[in-house]
């Protein structure tokens, strides 16, 4: 168990004009540890993917809770989950597979490619009927200044 | 976010602007089929120098113009991708499928 620095939490509304204020809001918390330009790219298209997901395929059809906890640990390691109480993921490991997507047309099935590739380490728990966690890892390498 | 599309001598131009996730790219699918439609060009040109953030559903934009354009036997250019646009395109392999500037 690595010791918590500092954290946030946020709930907000499964609408789709809250993917922008999701990723910008993380972003600024992630401030503190310095990161770089490409790093902040990194943090906000891995939250933005995320949050998306729990709000096209976590509640297809209706609006639901999503809370964001960032937690900065021990060695500039930031922790993001992303929680949903929306329909679940049947089978996980299917759902990760590049171009896998049970979405319409306008997805394009690399979510979980991204935030995987866009962090250091992403672990999915989910359970039909009850709901989604994404909870990702990124180290934000110290700077010389 | 905004589209404005011109076309001259066949290329059509589809100046994009503002933020391509799932929120902002409600209604493009559409709109860039719609304009692929009505001007059959042999060259589709996405200008994504107003993109001021763009996530996987960028990805789904540039796949659908490419196999349109691919039916008419033409090819597609995405120009003034930023770093962080141009990264996400790649995890799906985009850049060897139309050229990425
Ligand atoms: N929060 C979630 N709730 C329910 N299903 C999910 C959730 N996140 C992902 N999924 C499932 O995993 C699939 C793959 O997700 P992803 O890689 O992001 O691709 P896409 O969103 O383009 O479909 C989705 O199509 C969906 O079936
Ligand atoms: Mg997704």
């Amino acid at each position: 168990m690595q010791r918590t620095e500092n954290y946030m939490v946020m709930e907000f509304l499964s609408r789709s004009s809250n993917e922008s204020f999701a990723r910008t809001a993380v972003a600024t918390f992630a401030a503190q540890l310095d990161p770089t330009l490409d790093e902040i790219g990194d943090i906000k298209t891995a939250v933005s993917e995320a949050v998306t997901n729990s709000i096209v395929h976590g509640y297809p059809n209706t609006l639901g809770k999503i809370v964001v906890k960032v937690r900065i640990l021990e060695k500039n390691t930031l922790e993001i989950s992303v929680r949903d109480w929306g329909c679940g993921i049947e089978n996980i490991d299917k759902a990760r597979e590049p171009m896998f997507t049970t979405g319409g047309e306008e997805r394009s099935g690399m979510g979980f490619t991204i935030m995987e590739s866009f962090t250091d380490r992403m672990r999915v728990k989910s359970s039909v009927g009850r709901g989604t966690t994404v909870v990702m890892q990124k180290r934000i390498a110290p700077r010389m200044r | 976010m905004e589209v404005i599309a011109m076309c001259r001598e066949r290329t059509l131009e589809l100046k994009l602007r503002g933020e391509l996730d799932h929120h902002g790219a409600c209604g493009l699918l559409t709109k860039l089929e719609r304009e692929i439609e009505s001007a059959l060009p042999s060259e589709l040109v996405m200008d994504f120098r107003g993109v001021t953030f763009m996530d996987s559903a960028g990805i789904a934009v540039a796949l659908r113009g490419w196999q349109r354009m691919r039916e008419l036997g033409g090819s597609v250019v995405l120009r003034g991708v930023s770093a962080q646009a141009r990264k996400v395109l790649e995890t799906a392999g985009v850049g060897r499928m139309m050229t990425i500037e």
